[in-house]
């Protein structure tokens, strides 16, 4: 157990670095890139993988609106007339997912990748 | 802004809120064209919704916290390293044409989406039962 530990920091921040690097690349979130990777990399179980996934951008997207923050591109008013419905439809949809198969999340979260890149594609 | 640019808004908040709860996403993908769509700058937009994905990403992490789905520490030590990662995007997003990247991006997204989809569905073959 010992020696696992260091390779999964290891695997852990190697994680991050990449999804940092895509968000700020792309302007897509770290999340369909932190999903897949916690499936392949380190082994999580989709549900596992999506909720860590959220505590990592919680952090990273915290970090970003201080930084933002201090240079006046925050609209307040905006961010709560988009983010209290959406915090209403987020324990709808961690309900929702707590229901779903292992298998039939990683169907869907497949879907929803492949529509993201298709329409990177064409965009 | 016209009349009906506001119930939009909160539907598609409402909508990026179940995307984030259900895949583990900010749910900037429906926040930042929202916001667009509200008249804002692109700059704006990103940065307001990044503000829209905290009270989300924490009320989906509180659920998963419930549920038993979370290791807390994982999400820390990726957090905290996506910063300095995000630092460096930064870099490289100015150095190199961004239309070649974001269709190379989109390439590898569709790769990935076939591999956990076939994955997924070859185990369902072999062990029918399961799922």
């Amino acid at each position: 157990m010992r020696r696992e530990a260091a390779p999964m920091v290891a695997r852990l921040a190697l994680i991050g670095l990449v999804a940092g690097v895509f968000s700020a690349v792309f302007g897509v979130g770290g999340g369909i890139v932190l999903v897949p990777l916690l499936i392949s990399l380190v082994g999580m179980e989709t549900h596992q993988a999506a909720a860590t996934s959220l505590g990592a951008i919680l952090v990273t997207a915290t970090a970003g609106v201080v930084l933002y923050a201090a240079r006046g591109e925050v609209r307040w008013g905006y961010a709560l007339l988009v983010g209290l419905p959406a915090v209403a439809g987020a324990v709808v949809g961690a309900h929702v997912q707590q229901r779903l198969s292992g298998h039939t999340l990683t169907l869907a979260f497949s879907a929803l990748l492949a529509v993201i890149g298709i329409r990177l594609i064409a965009l | 802004m016209s009349g009906w640019a506001i119930p939009a808004a909160i539907c598609l908040g409402l909508a990026a809120g179940v995307l984030s709860g259900v895949f583990g996403v900010g749910g900037g993908i429906l926040f930042v064209p929202t916001l667009l769509l509200l008249g804002l700058g692109q700059v704006e937009a990103g940065a307001t919704s990044l503000l829209a994905i905290v009270p989300t990403a924490a009320t989906g992490v509180l659920r998963q916290r419930a549920y038993g789905n979370l290791r807390a520490r994982a999400a820390l030590v990726i957090g905290v390293i996506s910063i300095v990662g995000a630092e460096i995007g930064v870099q490289i997003a100015t150095r190199v044409d961004e239309d070649v990247l974001r269709r190379a991006f989109g390439v590898l997204l569709v790769l990935v989406a076939a591999r956990l989809g076939l994955g997924v569905l070859r185990q369902t073959r072999r062990y029918p039962d399961v799922s």
